[in-house]
């Protein structure tokens, strides 16, 4: 009724406004009641009830009108698009130097969720945290919807106008010009941006990564005569040993080398054989976490572990020594180094420090134990982090000095995530020309002049190189959002060429990669083919390389200079979370709210200390009151910080995580935490870690909260929440580290499930199951942030983690244990200085028994015919007692309207327009006031039942798979249908084929490691955890 | 007619005849206010108008606004809930059990415990109602209310189902009962009043006539009514512990707790009794109606089930350690040395020690005494009812789960809705009805009034 705004006249009159019309005209529809008029008092009556009988029943009608919501049916319906109906698209994560193949979700056009790409052979379908929440990062409100000049919004002619004079202009001068940029993984971008310098010859390309490797390139170097980062074989390695590199976390390659990794650790009755890992470190990090023997180091301490290793593998293997500073006690040093010699050829030894010269020993120790061709490869390197931190400091030296007149800051941000930030402010004032192409106004795009903001990955055309000869495609799987273009295509089109950037890739293609192979004689079905896989994948690099033994004795000796072992000064050893990382995605509300796998911190950075350290500065860590601040300065610099008290902090050292202290990342992250690039130091020319010098702490006394999800660190020495053995153990008896709870009665003990009242169900068609395997599962987090993404999970935002109400589905519990036994419950809370660390995804359970369904008062929560629990959101009334009553603690109540809610506003997948479209639509946004816990991904169970029943078969065991599952890039969690004798879950726990008549309640699993958690309540869970089972050997334990 | 043996106390002073009795009562109801009636009504109103500020928050935003998480579901609601209708027990054994049992000196205090019972059952039927997420659907839901669903129905399995019923049953017979021992002082009332006040009183008298025939027909349902009403004593509570016992949460899936609650639910409600019954008596200055006998034999009642609870409180340690399981034997010494220990040491104290101090007979006797434990025993019941639902919730099987619970302003904010609502209800009861039942009172001031003693002590 009120759409129409437009005034039609009624005739000449009303435009001139004549007075008898307007006399005229206001009686035509009067406002006031006209009932006298109409012929004296007879009718008024009659006529006012008419009127207001009328008027309510307009008034109600009116009311009655739903909203008119922009839904525009298709005229013509696109091909493959139908609706509901999902839509699946090969692709690359990129983002800075990392890279992942992906398969994207799409439902009607518009991209949901992504998985892994199953068919690389890099990440075999794994994902990370990162990837699961990028698909948020492309509805994010606070990209640039165009391009900017100076701030205003301007089109794209005018961009390129202006840059492509002032190019002309500055190149004419012969004035130098500066792209820079993270590692470029895609070969045709990198062919466009050599476009670009050959049309401006004095271009350079600059690459640097927030997270440097530089040392590693510059190591290989001096050892192999080329700057590269080699392959690792997890897989293969009997033996690892780590010093500070967090393989599982953040170096390098993380989801490829938690693949492997979980296949060294997955052990069963026929193979009772695991690899060992040893790790040195300062932090206690992910990969820390999954160790054997973990050793707290300081990072002074990192040149001697590695040194003192070097020397004794030197000497088995008959090689001279090198010079090494004094170490001190580390325990399990010569462990380590016999290990690894005994495992020679399958074993391997990695560091995370970014110096040169210690990457030069870590080298030396893999060539001497022959590790080059078995766990480590030269034939396809990896392509990640080539970043140049010498060239990187050269190029901001020479800005500062006014030396570049025209810089291109391609997808970086380098005034937040470099340490060079302050020189590179002033010097970017002294360029003429500056351009971004930054997706965002972020700290760096802020400085400059012109901002074309590039597509995000899934908009986009592209492919990415991640090793030697493995090349992912990029292909868009909506259509871009906004104005935006992507960076290549800018850079051909100010380079003069005037072409689409999907043609300029396929030429590549054509020339390039489509030679390279002889199945395929069509250039499109080539095309077409590498775009259904996602990747091709070409000959690896031939090159044999020599190692050379002669940069060893000057890296060691600059190792024993540069790290000196000192006992009083404080440390700093600065890391990347599993979530935030670098901090680029930092304005995605998923990964802020994701509970940190070890910290169980959400929403903030803070320094981690020892309980020790924090005693000593008077600082106390409590749930009330929550903790203190510290004032923290670094050469000079201080900040304010909270202190998180971290058991497994080496003395003597504190963390401090990446990627907060953004100021101009958008609404969510603004104002998060502390920056710590700027604290990052130089040593022989790489940027590094670590800070072994300079770094004070001063308590303040403020008090501050840490929103926690998890507030107590041990399991209280519950068997019947975690159950654990040693490798030994578990060979002599694969029962080892089991419990089994007896009840006891009328002189006899019985299993719990055969004192019951239950009656029991029996699922004659599916019977869904889970089994989690504590063995590999890695902490790793990934499959909270797929659930939250598959599942429409809401972000709650700090003050309600806090509250205690965040609404995770599915959460990683981490509990700390000490190898020695506790004396009494006040000691069994306390978490020990070094402790052993236990990994439990925990979910809903789906309890054959449930104690959460007979409490409903309203049987909002019953069981399914197939094994699943389930929730009716439509009918829950709220009253919580199923959430009481479950002893798993995992269902979830919607204390708030979480949607649509200003108050909520940083979950933003449910409170813009633009962040909605993430939304999953086969799963209800839940409404305030009911309870909410995991389906099992119900709607893909009932997806893929469906697509069997239209194909009249049986759904085929993995063609069903629930979102935690298929994003474990440790395979810890296999989904399945205990009913198919055949399928994965089945043979994993050796479950008999079900009889006819078999209640659920009495299958029998054979596997001796599985067991149910709680199992005394008999609540009969159809999620089966398996043992946690440490390569350790029993006497050690107490080092 | 029976006599009261001289051995007995007299359970009414001050040689008051019939027309006494009907003067001193119907006085409040005729006269003005009194100033101190109009303060305490007023400050009750203003509490009942702050906490529905907090109530309607509550129901605007979501039961965020209260302090619960993800580990504890109920804290404040559900104990309330508990304690108010715990609080509602005295009234049906005083005006049931002890009518079965022919103890006439409940005859000076049934009306009024009658009365706290119905307002008490009214304060605690509002938390189950906010408590939910969706009230505005849960309050019809959780009915077995025919519908167009086909199978869709109530859960018989769930004992907030079962709570449903017991409350529901338990308020309208109370109501009832209350209701029907109101209709001859009504009468009363309304054979003294005229004008409105007349019509008000004769249609809420419901035509009593005073005849042989009604007073034997009002007896009979007096009695058959009780006889109803002294089952549902024992089976409110005993039904309200099942939320807990049939649970499987370590300190809650306890088999002690039907006999544990209703002993509880007892002595909470004499406590409260006492405490109205003693403001009452001061501001309408009944002494001669509710003396000191009466006190001291509510005290004894207290000091008996008091020990119940203490004997139970114990138990339920002994049954924890012997047990043999580990996550109840947890829970048990969480409660004493957990972070709620001072919840658990003020029940202990308030409930298990404060009431043997009735053992002494000065303080058992004295006004002072018994109005200032009577309220410390309800403290403790209020802590009791805390410690079972936060301590055992807020540390249970799963460590990584484990919470505090820390309330907010409008968990404060509703309970003193509920203070409000009661407070304000029992005064507006006290002043416009009779506070003691008359016609009752009058039956006995022949056999245990001062004046009869006094001349049987004479022949």
């Amino acid at each position: 009724m009120k759409e129409n705004q437009k005034t039609y006249w009624k005739g000449v009159e009303q435009l001139k406004n004549d007075p008898n019309f307007i006399a005229k005209n206001e009686s035509e529809f009067p406002e006031y009641l006209p009932m006298n008029e109409q012929g004296g008092d007879t009718n008024s009556r009659r006529d006012f009830l008419k009127l207001m009988g009328f008027g309510i029943a307009a008034a109600s009608l009116a009311a009655c009108e739903a909203p008119v919501r922009k839904a525009i049916p298709y005229l013509n319906k696109p091909v493959d698009v139908d609706p509901s109906v999902p839509n699946y698209y090969a692709s690359t994560y990129v983002n800075g130097g990392d890279g992942v193949s992906v398969v994207v979700k799409t439902r009607e056009g518009r991209p949901i969720k992504i998985e892994g790409n199953k068919k690389s052979n890099i990440t075999r379908g794994g994902t990370s945290a990162q990837v699961e929440a990028s698909v948020l990062s492309l509805y994010d409100k606070e990209r640039l919807t165009g391009p900017l000049k100076s701030g205003a919004e301007v089109d794209w002619e005018t961009v390129d106008g202006d840059i492509t004079n002032a190019l002309t202009r500055i190149a004419a001068a012969g004035g130098q010009i500066r792209i820079v940029s993270n590692t470029v993984l895609s070969p045709t971008t990198r062919k466009a941006v050599g476009d670009f310098v050959e049309k401006y010859p004095t271009t350079q390309h600059i690459s640097y990564d927030a997270i440097s490797h530089y040392g590693m390139l510059e190591a290989n170097r001096k050892t192999f005569g080329e700057a590269m980062i080699p392959s690792y074989d997890f897989s293969q390695a009997k033996t690892i040993v780590s010093v500070a590199a967090d393989f599982l976390g953040s170096w390098i390659s993380p989801i490829e080398f938690s693949k492997q990794y979980a296949q060294t650790r997955k052990i069963h009755a026929e193979h009772r054989e695991m690899s060992r890992h040893y790790q040195f470190e300062s932090n206690l990090s992910l990969t820390g976490a999954n160790a054997d023997y973990r050793s707290p180091i300081k990072p002074t301490q990192t040149g001697g572990v590695v040194a003192a290793i070097y020397n004794m593998i030197a000497s088995k293997a008959g090689q001279s020594k090198v010079t090494a500073s004094q170490l001190g006690d580390v325990a399990h040093v010569t462990a380590a180094a016999n290990e690894l010699w005994a495992n020679k050829g399958k074993s391997l030894m990695v560091a995370g420090s970014n110096d040169p010269d210690i990457q030069v020993l870590v080298n030396g120790i893999n060539a001497m134990l022959g590790n080059y061709g078995t766990t480590l490869s030269t034939e396809r390197p990896l392509h990640f982090r080539q970043g140049n931190d010498q060239a990187y400091k050269t190029f901001v030296d020479e800005l500062n000095g006014g030396k570049i007149d025209a810089v291109f800051f391609f997808n970086c941000n380098p005034v937040y995530n470099s340490p060079l930030s302050a020189q590179l402010v002033s010097g970017m004032k002294k360029a003429k020309l500056s351009v971004s192409t930054s997706d965002r106004m972020d700290e760096t795009a802020e400085l400059v002049t012109y901002i074309a903001p590039d597509h995000h990955f899934l908009e986009q055309w592209n492919d990415a190189e991640l090793k030697t000869g493995h090349i992912s495609l990029i292909q868009p799987t909506i259509a871009p959002i906004f104005s935006t273009r992507q960076a290549p295509e800018s850079f051909l089109k100010w380079a003069g060429a005037n072409i689409e950037y999907y043609t300029y890739l396929q030429n590549h293609w054509r020339e390039n990669y489509f030679t390279q192979q002889d199945a395929i004689s069509d250039f499109q079905m080539f095309w077409d083919k590498s775009l259904y896989d996602g990747l091709f994948e070409t000959e690896g690099n031939n090159k044999s390389y020599n190692f050379n033994f002669d940069a060893i004795a000057d890296a060691a000796r600059n190792v024993a200079q540069n790290y000196k072992k000192s006992d009083n000064s404080v440390e700093l050893a600065i890391y990347q979370k599993g979530a935030i990382g670098d901090g680029s995605m930092a304005n995605n509300p998923w990964l802020q709210e994701m509970s940190d796998p070890i910290s169980k911190a959400t929403w903030d950075n803070y320094v981690t200390m020892s309980m020790a350290m924090a005693n000593e500065m008077g600082i106390t860590m409590n749930e009330e009151v929550g903790t203190q601040t510290v004032n923290l300065t670094v050469n000079g610099a201080t900040v304010e910080v909270p202190v998180l008290v971290q058991p497994g902090q080496a003395e003597g050292t504190i963390g401090l995580a990446l990627g907060y202290g953004r100021t101009k990342a958008g609404k969510v992250a603004d104002g998060i935490g502390v920056n710590a690039y700027p604290f990052l130091t130089r040593l022989n020319g790489a940027t590094i870690f670590e800070v072994m010098g300079g770094v004070s702490l001063e308590a303040t006394g403020n008090t501050y909260r840490i929103a926690q999800t998890q507030t107590h660190q041990t399991y209280m020495g519950r068997e019947n929440v975690i159950q654990e053995a040693t490798l030994g153990e578990y060979k002599k008896d694969t029962k080892a580290g089991r419990v089994y709870p007896e009840i006891y009665k009328d002189g006899k003990f019985y299993k719990p499930s055969e004192i019951t009242l239950w009656g029991g169900h029996e699922y004659s068609n599916h019977h869904w199951a889970m089994t989690i395997d504590m063995n590999s599962c890695t902490g790793c987090s990934a499959c909270t942030i797929a659930c939250q993404a598959e599942n429409n999970v809401p972000v709650v935002g700090k003050e309600e983690v806090l509250n205690r109400r965040e609404m995770a589905w599915i959460r990683i519990d981490r509990y700390y244990s000490a190898a020695n036994p506790a004396g009494n419950k006040k000691e069994l809370e306390q978490a020990a200085a070094n402790p052993e660390v236990t990994f439990q995804p925990m979910m809903c359970q789906h309890c054959n028994n449930a104690p959460c369904e007979t409490v409903c008062p309203v049987a909002a929560t019953t069981h399914s015919t197939e094994g699943l629990n389930q929730m009716t959101y439509n009918r829950c009334i709220g009253t919580r007692y199923c959430a009481n009553n479950c002893p798993y603690k995992v269902r979830r109540f919607n204390w708030f309207k979480y949607h649509d809610n200003k108050q909520f506003d940083k979950n933003s997948s449910m409170n813009n327009d633009l962040g909605k479209m993430v939304l999953n639509p086969d799963v209800t946004v839940r409404a305030r006031g009911v309870m909410e816990k995991c389906t099992m991904c119900v709607q893909r169970i009932q997806a893929g039942k469906l697509a069997a029943k239209r194909e009249n078969r049986r759904p085929v065991d993995g063609e069903i798979n629930v979102a935690c599952a298929s994003s474990c890039p440790s395979d810890a969690l296999v989904f399945g249908d205990l009913n198919d004798p055949n399928s994965r879950i089945s043979l994993q726990l050796q479950i008999k084929e079900r009889e006819n008549g078999e209640k659920a309640t009495d299958r029998v699993v054979k596997e001796d490691r599985a067991y149910h958690v709680l199992e005394e309540l008999n609540v009969s869970p159809n999620v089966w955890y398996m043992t946690k089972i440490r390569n350790k050997d029993k006497e050690s334990t107490e080092a | 007619m029976q006599v009261t043996s001289s051995v007995r106390k007299p359970l009414i002073t001050g040689g008051k005849t019939v027309h006494d009795v009907t003067e001193d009562i119907c006085k409040q109801v005729e006269g003005k206010p009194g100033k101190l009636w109009l303060m305490a009504f007023g400050i009750s109103a203003v509490t009942l108008a702050i906490g529905l500020i907090a109530v309607v928050m509550t129901l605007w935003e979501g039961i965020g606004m209260w302090g619960l998480n993800k580990t504890v579901g109920w804290a404040w609601d559900i104990t309330n809930f508990v304690w108010w209708v715990g609080i509602g027990h005295a009234g049906t054994l005083i005006s049931a059990v002890l009518l079965l049992f022919r103890q006439k000196w409940r005859m000076a205090i049934n009306r009024a415990a009658e009365a706290m019972t119905i307002f008490a059952v009214i304060c605690a039927a509002q938390f189950p109602i906010l408590h939910m997420g969706r009230p505005w659907l849960g309050a019809y839901w959780a009915l077995p209310l025919p519908n167009t669903f086909g199978s869709l129905w109530v859960n018989f399995n769930s004992p907030l189902l079962w709570d449903v019923f017991a409350i529901s049953t338990y308020f309208s017979v109370s109501l009832v009962f209350w209701y029907l021992g109101l209709v001859p002082d009504f009468a009363t009332i309304r054979d003294r009043a005229s004008g409105i006040r007349k019509v008000i009183y004769g249609a809420l008298s419901l035509g009593w006539d005073g005849a042989a025939r009604t007073w034997s027909r009002y007896e009979s349902v007096s009695l058959i009514l009780a006889g109803l009403a002294t089952p549902l004593v024992l089976s409110v509570h005993t039904i309200v512990s099942f939320d807990f016992a049939t649970s499987v949460i370590p300190g809650w899936h306890t088999t002690i707790f039907p006999p544990y609650f209703v002993a509880g639910a007892i002595f909470s409600g004499f406590a409260m009794v006492l405490t109205l019954m003693l403001v009452t008596r001061q501001v309408f200055k009944l002494h001669d109606y509710i003396t000191i006998e009466h006190i001291e034999l509510m005290n004894i009642v207290i000091i008996v089930t008091g020990s119940i609870v203490g004997i139970a409180y114990i138990t339920e340690f002994f049954i924890a350690w012997y047990s043999g399981v580990p996550a109840e034997q947890y829970a048990f010494y969480n409660r004493m040395q957990g972070p709620y220990w001072w919840a658990y040491w003020s029940m202990m104290t308030c409930n298990v020690i404060s009431p043997h101090l009735f053992w002494i007979k000065k303080i058992r006797t004295s006004i002072a005494a018994t109005f200032i434990l009577s309220i410390i025993v309800n403290i403790g019941m209020w802590f009791e009812r805390f410690v079972i639902i936060v301590t055992s919730l807020h540390r249970d099987y799963l460590p990584s789960s484990w919470a505090m619970f820390y309330p907010t302003i409008y968990d404060v904010g509703v309970y003193l809705f509920t203070f409000g609502l009661f407070f304000s209800a029992f005064f507006l009861f006290a002043k416009f009805f009779p506070v003691i039942n008359m016609a009752e009172v009058k039956s006995i001031i022949k056999s245990s009034s001062e004046s009869i003693e006094e001349k049987t002590a004479e022949s």
